[in-house]
C-alpha cells in the first residue's frame, strides 16, 4: 500500500493509504482528527474544508496521496496549545455564528484563509462571496458574516479585541 | 424577582467544544472491532420484488452478514405508530408503517431491500452490488391528484384507494356565515415537497456489550429517550438494558424525530446478533432518498367577508401527501388545519383534509410542519380580498386581528396535541404595528415605491402575519444537582441540535441557583442521565424542558437554603445566594459554598434526619395543559428583476412574541436560521419527481440551499406577551422564523412586478425565476 508524508497541525505522519483514500478520510479515520466534517458527497457543503500550506481546501475532494510533503491544518489545530481559541474561533463564538456548529470547523478554515488573503480589508459582500462554498443550514449566515468581518480587524491589527456583538433589545 | 441571568445575551457554554473540533458527532463514534452497514435500495417507486439473490454478496471477502426481510424473521414487523389519530369525530385513519426491509413490494424510491454489513463501508457498498433482485415494475403514484382518480394505481393493494385520512373540523356555521356574506374570495392554492437538509445527515453506531448484558446506540434522533424505549421493546430487552445517546447532532428541524426509521431498527439488531459494534452513516445520496419529507399540499380555500372586509368565515378544503407510508400521523396536516386559522378572529370554519399515500419517501414534521400551508392560504386570501374590496393589505388584516382583551381565545377545533387550539395571551397589533414602523410601510407605498417605478425598478413590499403553536405537551423533566465542586450538573430528556440548551437551560439553572452559567453543565440526549421525556420537535425545548429545569432548580435551592439556614442557625429569610455561596445577609464573611453544603448533604458517617433526602438534588417534571402560542409579522422589501425574475430582498424585517426571552443572542439566531429556511423553501427549494417516482435532483449540486449571497441581513424586533401557561411565561422560537415567508415571497413579489393589474396571481409555492417567468407568461 502506498505511504504519504505530512504533516498535520505541526506533527509529521507517515501514513498508509489507498490510491482512493480522501484526504478527509485520512483526518477523520486515520489520524483520528474528528473535527473536519463530511456533508454531502458532491463537494458542495464545504463542512471538509481545512489549510493545505495555508490555503483551504475541500478535504473531501482532495486524494490523500496529492498531500505528500504537505502541511495541513485542521480545526484542532488552531488553537494554542494552552487552549486559547484563535481569534476566528473566539468571534464565531462571540457573535452566535454557530448553532448545530457541524458546518462551523469548514467556515472558520474557509473564514481564516478569506481574511489572510483581504490584508486590506473584506467588504460585506466580499466575505458573502467568499463563503458561498459553505452550506450553513441552521444561522443563516448573518452572524457569520458578522463574526468573520470582526475577527478580520484583529486578524489585521485594526483592532486589539473583538468588537461586542449587538444584541436586538427585547421589548 | 430580580433576573440575574434570564434574558441576558449569554454567549454559548458548547460553543468551545464545537470550535476546537472536540464534539462528538455520531459519525465521531469508533469502537474496537466495529462493522460497516450500507443498505441496498429500490431503485424504483413502485414495484413487486420476485426474488433476492444474496448468495454472491455473501461470498464477498470481508462481508459479515447479509440480511433481507426473510433473514429477520420474527424482528420484521412494521414501526409503530407515532402519533395516534387524534379524538375528533368521523376521523378517518389508515396505519401503514414502514416495514425494516421491503418484503414482497417495493413503494419508493430508496426504500431499504437489504442490509450489507462488512469489515469496512467500502466493502459493504461493493457487496450491495453483488445483490440481484428481480423487480417487476408497477404504475407508480406521484401526483397528489391523479392518486385519487378512478382507477389510480394504490400505494397499499389491501386498500380500497390512496386516501390515508380524512378529517373534518369545524368552529361555527360556515354555510350561514357564507350566505351572509357580502363578498366571497375562492381561490387553489399549491405547496410543493421540500427537505429539511440538515448538514449532518443520519447515522446510528450500536454496541452490544455482552459482559454487561447492555447495547449503547448512538443515533442522530431527536427523541432519544422514545427511541431507548421502543429499542428495548423491540429486541425483547429492559428499558434499563439500553443506553440511547443523542451527542452533538448536525442539525434536526423535524425529520430527525422521524422513528423509527428502518436503518435504527436493523443496526442494533445486527449490532446484537452479530456481537461487534455496526455503524451506518447515511451518504448525502440516501438522505435525499430516506430522510422524511414534507410540504406537499393542494388547497381549495374560500373566505366569506362582509362589506367591510371583516372575516365572516372561512372554508377550505385539502390534499396532502404523506407518501408511501404514515407512521408520523396526522400532526402536519393537522397544524395547517390550525394554523389557516393564524391571528384573525374567524367566526365560522370549516376545513376537511385528506392524507394521501403516494409511491414517494415518507413525510414527518418539518420545521414549520404544515403551518406556513395555512398561513399561506389565509394571507393569500386576505390579500385578494383587500384588492378586490378596495382595501389597503394591512387594514384588512387590522380589522380582523383578536383584539388583547379575547384571550384566552378559543378555536374550538383540535390541535395536533389533542387539546382543543385555545390561543393562551398576545398582542397583535402591538406586533404590526411596530413591523409597520420598522419597515416605514407609509414611506414605502408613498415614496419608494412610486420613485422606483418611475425609475423603471421592480420594488415590493411584504407583509405577512403568522401565529405559531409551541411549546406542547405531553411533558418533559429535568434533574439539578449541586457538585461538591459547587458546579451545577442538569440532566433533561430532550434532545439538541443546535438550539442552545446547554446555555438556555443553565440560565433557568443559575438563576434560581446564583451560580455563573459557565458553572451549570447541561446533558441533554444521554438516557443514562436522564430518561424520561419525549423529545425535541414543536418548537417546545426551551418551554416545556425550561419549565422542568427551572422547577427542578427551585427546588434545589429550597435545599440550599433548608441546608444552609441549619449549618447557620438562622432563619431561611436571612440568608443570600448568590456567587456561588450561601451567606448572612449584611454579614458577607459568614459564608457556606454550595459545594460545601453538597458535601455536607451526604455525609458518611452520623445520622440524617428523618425524612431528609442526601445531596442537593430534585428532579421534576414539567406537563402544560395545552401549547403557548407564539405570533409575529414578518415585512420586507424585495427588488425583481424584470428579465431574470431574480429577487433582491433589500430589508428584511422580523417582529416577533414569543414571550419571556431567556437569551436574546440565541433567538435571535433561531429567527434567522429558520428565515433562512423559509427563504429556501419559498424560492430555492424543490424536489422534482419524474412522472415514474424519481427524485430527480437529489444532490446539493441539484437541490438548491440558500447560500451567504441568498439570506439577508435581517432587523429583529420583539414584543414580549408572557404566557400564562409556564412557570417562566415562555413560548416556544425555533420553527416561527420559517412559517410565514411563503405567504411574504408570493405578496412581495406580486407587488413589485404589479401581477394582479394583470390578472395574475402568485398561488404556489416554492417560487423559482424559472416558475415565476412561467407564471408571469402564462406557462401554467
Amino acid at each position: 500500500m502506498p505511504q504519504v508524508n505530512l504533516t498535520v497541525n505541526g506533527r509529521s505522519h507517515t501514513v498508509e493509504v489507498e490510491g482512493r483514500t480522501l484526504l478527509v478520510e485520512l483526518l477523520r479515520e486515520k489520524l483520528r482528527l474528528t473535527g473536519t466534517h463530511v456533508g454531502c458527497d458532491t463537494s458542495q457543503c464545504g463542512a471538509c474544508v481545512v489549510h493545505i500550506d495555508g490555503e483551504s481546501v475541500k478535504s473531501c475532494t482532495t486524494l490523500a496521496l496529492q498531500c505528500e510533503g504537505a502541511s495541513v491544518t485542521t480545526i484542532e489545530g488552531l488553537a494554542k496549545p494552552d487552549g486559547t481559541l484563535h481569534i476566528m474561533q473566539e468571534a464565531f463564538r462571540e457573535y452566535h455564528a454557530l448553532q448545530c456548529g457541524f458546518c462551523t470547523p469548514g467556515m472558520v478554515m474557509s473564514a481564516i484563509d478569506l481574511v489572510q488573503k483581504h490584508p486590506e480589508g473584506l467588504t460585506e459582500r466580499q466575505i458573502r462571496e467568499g463563503l458561498e462554498g459553505n452550506l450553513c443550514r441552521c444561522t443563516g449566515y448573518h452572524n457569520i458574516v458578522k463574526a468573520i468581518a470582526a475577527a478580520a480587524e484583529v486578524m489585521h491589527g485594526k483592532r486589539d479585541t473583538l468588537r461586542p456583538a449587538e444584541v436586538m433589545a427585547a421589548g | 424577582m430580580e433576573t440575574r441571568h434570564i434574558g441576558r445575551a449569554v454567549t454559548r457554554n458548547e460553543d468551545a467544544r464545537l470550535l476546537a473540533g472536540r464534539a462528538l458527532f455520531v459519525d465521531d463514534v469508533e469502537l474496537p472491532g466495529m462493522l460497516h452497514a450500507a443498505f441496498l435500495r429500490s431503485p424504483h417507486a413502485h414495484a413487486e420484488i420476485r426474488s433476492v439473490d444474496v448468495a454472491a454478496a455473501r461470498a464477498r471477502p470481508g462481508v459479515v452478514a447479509v440480511v433481507t426481510a426473510e433473514d429477520l424473521g420474527a424482528y420484521w414487523k412494521p414501526g409503530p405508530l407515532l402519533v395516534p389519530p387524534p379524538p375528533i369525530p368521523g376521523v378517518v385513519f389508515r396505519q401503514r408503517c414502514q416495514v425494516p426491509l421491503a418484503r414482497g413490494v417495493v413503494r419508493h424510491v430508496g426504500e431499504p431491500v437489504a442490509m450489507v454489513v462488512a469489515e469496512s463501508r467500502y466493502i459493504a457498498e461493493d457487496a450491495l452490488a453483488d445483490i440481484v433482485v428481480d423487480y417487476a415494475p408497477l404504475p407508480a403514484v406521484g401526483d397528489l391528484e391523479a392518486a385519487l382518480a378512478p382507477g389510480a394505481p394504490r400505494v397499499h393493494a389491501d386498500l380500497p384507494d390512496n386516501i390515508a385520512a380524512e378529517v373534518r373540523q369545524a368552529k361555527g356555521d360556515y354555510a350561514a356565515a357564507r350566505a351572509r356574506a357580502a363578498h366571497l374570495v375562492r381561490r387553489r392554492f399549491r405547496y410543493d415537497r421540500g427537505a429539511s437538509i440538515p448538514m449532518e445527515t443520519r447515522g446510528i453506531v450500536a454496541a452490544w456489550d455482552a459482559k454487561a448484558d447492555r447495547l449503547t446506540v448512538w443515533d442522530t434522533t431527536q427523541a432519544p429517550v422514545v427511541i431507548r424505549n421502543g429499542l428495548a421493546a423491540m429486541l425483547g430487552l429492559a428499558e434499563s438494558q439500553v443506553r440511547v445517546v443523542a451527542p452533538f447532532i448536525g442539525g434536526g428541524f423535524g425529520p430527525k424525530i422521524m422513528m423509527f426509521y428502518p436503518e435504527e431498527m436493523l443496526v442494533p439488531w445486527a449490532a446484537l446478533r452479530l456481537g461487534r459494534p455496526v455503524k451506518w452513516i447515511e451518504d448525502r445520496l440516501e438522505h435525499f432518498f430516506a430522510t422524511t419529507h414534507e410540504r406537499g399540499q393542494i388547497h381549495e380555500a374560500e373566505l366569506a367577508l362582509d362589506a367591510e372586509g371583516r372575516i365572516l368565515g372561512v372554508r377550505d378544503e385539502f390534499l396532502m401527501d404523506t407518501g408511501a407510508y404514515d407512521p408520523y400521523g396526522l400532526t402536519v396536516p393537522l397544524n395547517s388545519q390550525c394554523t389557516l386559522l393564524n391571528c384573525y378572529d374567524i367566526p365560522a370554519y370549516e376545513s376537511r383534509f385528506r392524507a394521501v399515500f403516494t409511491n414517494r419517501t415518507l413525510v414527518s414534521p418539518y420545521r414549520g410542519a404544515g403551518r406556513q400551508h395555512g398561513i399561506f392560504v389565509i394571507e393569500r386570501l386576505l390579500d385578494a380580498a383587500a384588492r378586490e374590496l378596495g382595501l389597503d393589505r394591512v387594514e384588512i388584516r387590522r380589522r380582523n386581528l383578536i383584539p388583547p382583551d379575547r384571550f384566552p381565545y378559543r378555536n374550538e377545533i383540535i390541535y395536533q396535541d389533542f387539546a382543543p387550539l385555545t390561543y393562551d395571551s398576545g398582542d397583535y397589533a402591538a406586533l404590526l404595528d411596530k413591523a409597520l414602523a420598522a419597515i416605514r410601510y407609509e414611506r414605502f407605498l408613498s415614496e419608494e415605491q412610486p420613485r422606483a417605478r418611475a425609475e423603471g425598478r421592480h420594488l415590493g413590499l411584504g407583509i405577512v402575519c403568522y401565529v405559531e403553536g409551541t411549546g406542547i405537551g405531553p411533558y418533559e423533566g429535568a434533574k439539578v444537582r449541586v457538585q461538591p465542586s459547587g458546579k451545577v450538573t442538569l440532566a433533561t430528556g430532550i434532545g439538541t441540535q443546535g438550539q442552545g440548551h446547554f446555555t438556555v437551560l443553565a440560565q433557568v439553572v443559575a438563576e434560581q441557583l446564583g451560580v455563573d452559567v459557565r458553572d451549570v453543565e447541561v446533558t441533554t440526549g444521554d438516557t443514562d442521565q436522564f430518561d424520561w421525556g419525549v423529545g425535541t420537535f414543536a418548537s417546545r425545548g426551551a418551554v416545556v424542558a425550561g419549565a422542568a429545569t427551572h422547577e427542578a432548580a427551585a427546588a434545589v435551592r429550597a435545599k440550599v437554603l433548608k441546608a444552609a439556614a441549619e449549618h447557620f442557625e438562622c432563619a431561611e429569610a436571612d440568608l443570600v445566594l448568590a456567587d456561588g455561596k450561601v451567606s448572612i445577609a449584611g454579614v458577607p464573611e459568614r459564608a457556606i459554598t454550595l459545594g460545601e453544603l453538597a458535601r455536607l448533604a451526604n455525609p458518611l458517617r452520623g445520622a440524617v434526619k428523618p425524612g431528609t433526602e442526601p445531596g442537593l438534588e430534585a428532579t421534576r417534571y414539567f406537563g402544560p395543559e395545552m401549547g403557548a402560542t407564539a405570533a409575529g409579522v414578518h415585512a420586507m422589501v424585495i427588488e425583481v428583476d424584470a428579465e431574470t425574475l431574480r429577487p433582491t430582498i433589500h430589508r428584511y424585517v422580523v417582529v416577533h412574541d414569543c414571550g419571556t426571552v431567556l437569551n436574546p443572542l440565541i433567538l435571535a439566531g433561531q429567527i434567522q436560521g429558520g428565515v433562512a429556511q423559509g427563504i429556501g423553501n419559498a424560492f430555492f427549494e424543490r424536489l422534482v419527481w419524474s412522472e415514474d417516482g424519481q427524485l430527480l435532483n437529489a444532490s446539493l449540486a441539484d437541490y438548491l440551499l440558500p447560500t451567504s449571497l441568498d439570506v439577508p441581513r435581517m432587523e429583529l424586533h420583539h414584543t414580549v406577551t408572557p404566557s400564562p401557561l409556564n412557570p417562566l411565561g415562555t413560548k416556544g422560537a425555533g420553527e416561527a422564523g420559517a412559517i410565514p415567508v411563503g405567504a411574504l415571497f408570493a405578496q412581495a413579489i406580486e407587488d413589485a412586478l404589479d401581477l394582479p393589474s394583470r390578472g395574475i396571481e402568485i398561488a404556489e409555492i416554492p417560487l423559482s425565476p424559472s416558475r415565476l417567468w412561467e407564471i408571469v407568461h402564462g406557462g401554467g
